[in-house]
């Protein structure tokens, strides 16, 4: 069975919101559309105070190349554009809707009925996804029309599809293979054509049989689409261990998948595709995994982008009296929350509710040089070097150590004996490497 | 002698004074000359190497006053002025006065100003805490509490009070090398020109948020009313973004502002009390509760832990001297205190009780 050979760990899976389905959660009485939801220039807010809107209208729209548009989940009237906590806790605009019914924009079609046929052509593809406001919804939320416009001279080889999931307690993106298998298939073949590559690989952890063998047997009918069995490894899921593990090949230090010939999506991110450019529908809604241990009726919902968290959590039963944390994300690449009025946005793949126990950090030891930090860490970094710099604020020995190298998977801080915060620094570093590199280029 | 002694030590000493005779003359061809002055001018400055001059040490700062064509740009914040007019000497410069400063925080959010939303258990640095979320509290841009001002502080002038999680800046010892301003990720901290007697007027908060959302997440913000720019009579007060900045170069501390402040989110430290008039009593104690905490303090300076730095003099010939006493005592006192917000709510009561004394 594949992997990537470089470090990774094995934390408790978790994954107890498998085997349910998704259900729709219902639409709230009023959403905040966070405007700014992606990697990338914030777009520009096109909609006024006290206007009507229809579900899937144009709140926003992306005017330079690298960002998205972002769409109405909800019919109603634009109350408000204010100032609204983000996950990172930080006020960003965003427009407040009261919902009003649900009226849906007459060119979406809502037809359950899968349409295979696909007509338009490479360019026009990425057009539609620009159009409506496609982001990778693994998580990092880079603008897929930008990874779809290739730099000129590249040639990609291979679509690599991410149906890893390797995050403890997410399960959206399972679900979703078992239940729109289809539609997946039908979005690689979409994205495939505006690449214009020949061959698709769907990389799935081995611990998701059932999804496995579902899509094995419905990407017999797809050509050029294969099915890649991984091991169960964090950080299978990211993007320069999938590209290792299915094509043997290394993306270099500092270069692009692209460089390599992979291009790679996330499955949720191939279900929106197809719901673009065959229903014309925009992204304003996605699944999203509501898990945690002591939750009384977790589970994967549809869910409305603006819809709060604290809706989602009803849904799920209410806030267990112990909680601890409220993470965006999964335990381990998740953000804690904190406010539960934070919106669910594009790339929100899950909320994961930790207990106060599970989640406290213990206290910070010294350093006893295991190096067991090194020997995890996928990307071949040394983290407890790096840490040590951070904290010297040695930003360029640390650049120079590739500290941007880091996938910030944290794989080192959930490793280390002495419960040190290796990862903090490391962000840190990286941050204030960006800067830097800012000022270099002024 | 044995021989073998005798050509040992006739050997080794050809060596020696051959490697000598090299080491002159390489000594000779690659001497370094460097002007005298460069020493002078060091002995000069203060030796703190603090970096507050923009160069690395101050030697550096040293080198640059030397090659310097005049002192215009260069400026020793710690040593000021006697410092600089000396190395003016030495150079046979002019150097040019600048105003003494102190460093002033801009944040009055305490716990009981600012309720806490929840709870950071990461790495106890503002640096990293600034990287992964916006704080523990509802107010994005105030205080994370983690002390990082402190740590960079070369001169003890800068320290947490443990009661507001608050940094607090002992005037004293500030010599405005800026360290904790640079440190500072939420920019918070401010070189502002220091005043006679320490006396300071200065809006303690930089939230930029609209009026209703700033008051909620912390009771003591500035919410952008613009009701102490209208009162300024020497237009030293904007408004920007919902938020108040006073110039400490036009303000002539009249002190109108504080007054007028609805949110007490302007502060004035190390005033005497006014007189209260007697039908305007209330009014005049709207101002107070600012320096409640102080009041408190000042009886019972040791609990901050702070205060103890602060020279006790100041503090009895202030309560002294002026009859009410008990602005100045709280805040000469806990010099260190500048500004602090307390939990206690009881401004009003402590003045009165202070002015029956």
């Amino acid at each position: 069975m594949r992997t990537f050979p470089l470090g990774g760990i094995h934390p408790p899976e978790n994954k107890l919101t498998a085997g349910s389905g998704i259900r729709q959660l219902p639409v709230p009485g009023q959403v905040n559309i966070p405007i700014y939801q992606h990697i990338g220039a914030p777009p520009k807010i096109i909609v006024e105070r006290g206007q009507e809107v229809l579900v899937g209208q144009l709140l926003a729209s992306g005017e330079v190349f690298i960002s998205a548009g972002v769409h109405s989940s909800v019919s109603g009237k634009v109350v408000k554009i204010e100032n609204v906590t983000d996950i990172s806790g930080y006020k960003r605009t965003a427009v407040v809707i009261n919902v009003e019914g649900d009226r849906w924009m007459d060119s979406i079609d809502r037809s359950p009925a899968l349409v295979k046929k696909i007509k338009p052509d490479s360019q026009e593809i990425i057009q539609t996804i620009l159009k409506m406001g496609i982001v990778g919804m693994g998580g990092a939320t880079f603008p897929t029309h930008v990874k779809l416009s290739l730099p000129r001279g590249k040639k990609a080889e291979y679509l690599l599809v991410n149906g890893s999931e390797c995050e403890p307690y997410l399960t959206s993106d399972n679900v979703l293979m078992m239940e729109k298998a289809d539609e997946i298939l039908c979005g690689a073949t979409i994205t495939m054509k505006a690449l214009k590559v020949k061959r698709a690989i769907i990389g799935i952890e081995a611990n998701k049989r059932d999804a496995i063998d579902h899509l094995r047997e419905c990407a017999a009918k797809y050509q050029g689409i294969e099915v890649q069995e991984l091991k169960v490894k964090y950080p299978q899921g990211g993007e320069k261990q999938l590209i290792k593990a299915v094509t043997r090949r290394e993306v270099p230090s500092g270069a692009l998948p692209i460089d390599v010939g992979a291009v790679v999506f996330n499955v949720s991110t191939m279900f929106a595709v197809y719901e673009a450019v065959q229903k014309n529908k925009p992204l304003f809604e996605r699944v999203v995994t509501i898990s945690g241990k002591y939750l009384e009726n977790p589970g994967n919902y549809l869910v409305r982008i603006g819809t709060p968290v604290s809706a989602l959590i009803d849904a799920a039963g209410g806030m267990p009296e112990n909680t601890g944390k409220v993470i965006s994300g999964g335990p381990m690449m998740g953000k804690a929350l904190n406010s539960l009025d934070v919106p669910v946005i594009k790339g929100t793949s899950g909320v994961t509710l930790l207990s106060g126990e599970e989640s406290r950090r213990k206290e910070m030891q010294n350093c006893i040089r295991c190096t067991r930090c090194v020997t995890v860490c996928p990307m071949g970094l040394e983290p407890y070097l790096l840490m040590a710099l951070g904290e010297k604020e040695q930003f360029e020995r640390m650049e120079h150590e590739k500290a941007m190298d880091c996938i910030e998977c944290g794989s080192c801080s959930y490793i280390c004996p002495s419960s040190r915060p290796l990862l903090d620094y490391i962000r840190l570093g990286k941050s204030e490497i960006n800067k830097m590199r800012r000022a270099r280029k002024k | 002698m044995n021989p073998i002694v005798l050509y040992t030590i006739l050997s080794l000493s050809a060596t020696g004074i051959a490697a000598a005779l090299i080491l002159f003359f390489i000594a000779q061809r690659f001497r370094v000359i460097e002007d005298p002055r460069i020493d002078e001018v060091e002995d000069a400055l203060p030796a703190a190497n603090c970096g507050g001059c923009g160069y690395p040490g101050c030697r550096n700062f040293a080198e640059a006053c030397v090659k310097a064509d005049s002192l215009g740009s260069l400026f020793c914040p710690v040593g000021g002025n006697d410092t600089m007019k000396r190395v003016g000497e030495i150079l046979g410069m002019e150097a040019e006065e600048q105003d003494p400063q102190v460093a002033v925080v801009r944040c009055s959010g305490s716990y009981a100003c600012r309720p806490r939303t929840n709870f950071y258990d990461g790495a106890a640095s503002c640096a990293v805490a600034s990287s992964l979320y916006a704080g523990d509290t509802g107010c994005q841009y105030g205080c994370l509490g983690h002390g990082d001002c402190v740590r960079v502080c070369d001169f003890d002038a800068i320290h947490m009070n443990p009661r507001t999680g608050l940094p607090e800046v002992i005037d004293e010892k500030c010599t405005a090398c800026g360290a904790c301003v640079d440190a500072c990720p939420k920019n918070i901290i401010e070189l502002r020109r220091r005043n006679k007697k320490d006396r300071k007027i200065f809006v303690s908060c930089i939230n930029e948020e609209k009026g209703g959302i700033a008051k909620k997440s912390c009771s003591v913000a500035c919410i952008g009313c613009g009701k102490c720019v209208k009162v300024c009579p020497y237009d030293a007060i904007t408004l920007e973004n919902f938020l108040a900045y006073i110039d400490p170069v036009k303000c002539k501390l009249c002190r109108k502002c504080v007054v007028e402040c609805p949110t007490d989110s302007i502060l004035e430290i190390g005033f005497p009390t006014r007189k209260p008039r007697p039908e305007e009593e209330t009014a005049k104690e709207v101002p107070a509760p600012s320096m409640a905490g102080d009041v408190k303090a000042g009886g019972s300076t040791t609990d901050t832990g702070t205060a103890a730095d602060s020279t006790a003099g100041t503090g009895t010939i202030d309560s002294g001297t002026v009859d009410t006493g008990t602005v100045d005592t709280g805040t000469v006192d806990t010099g260190s205190a500048g500004g602090s917000r307390d939990p206690e709510p009881q401004a009003g009561g402590q003045t009165n009780k202070e002015e029956e004394n």
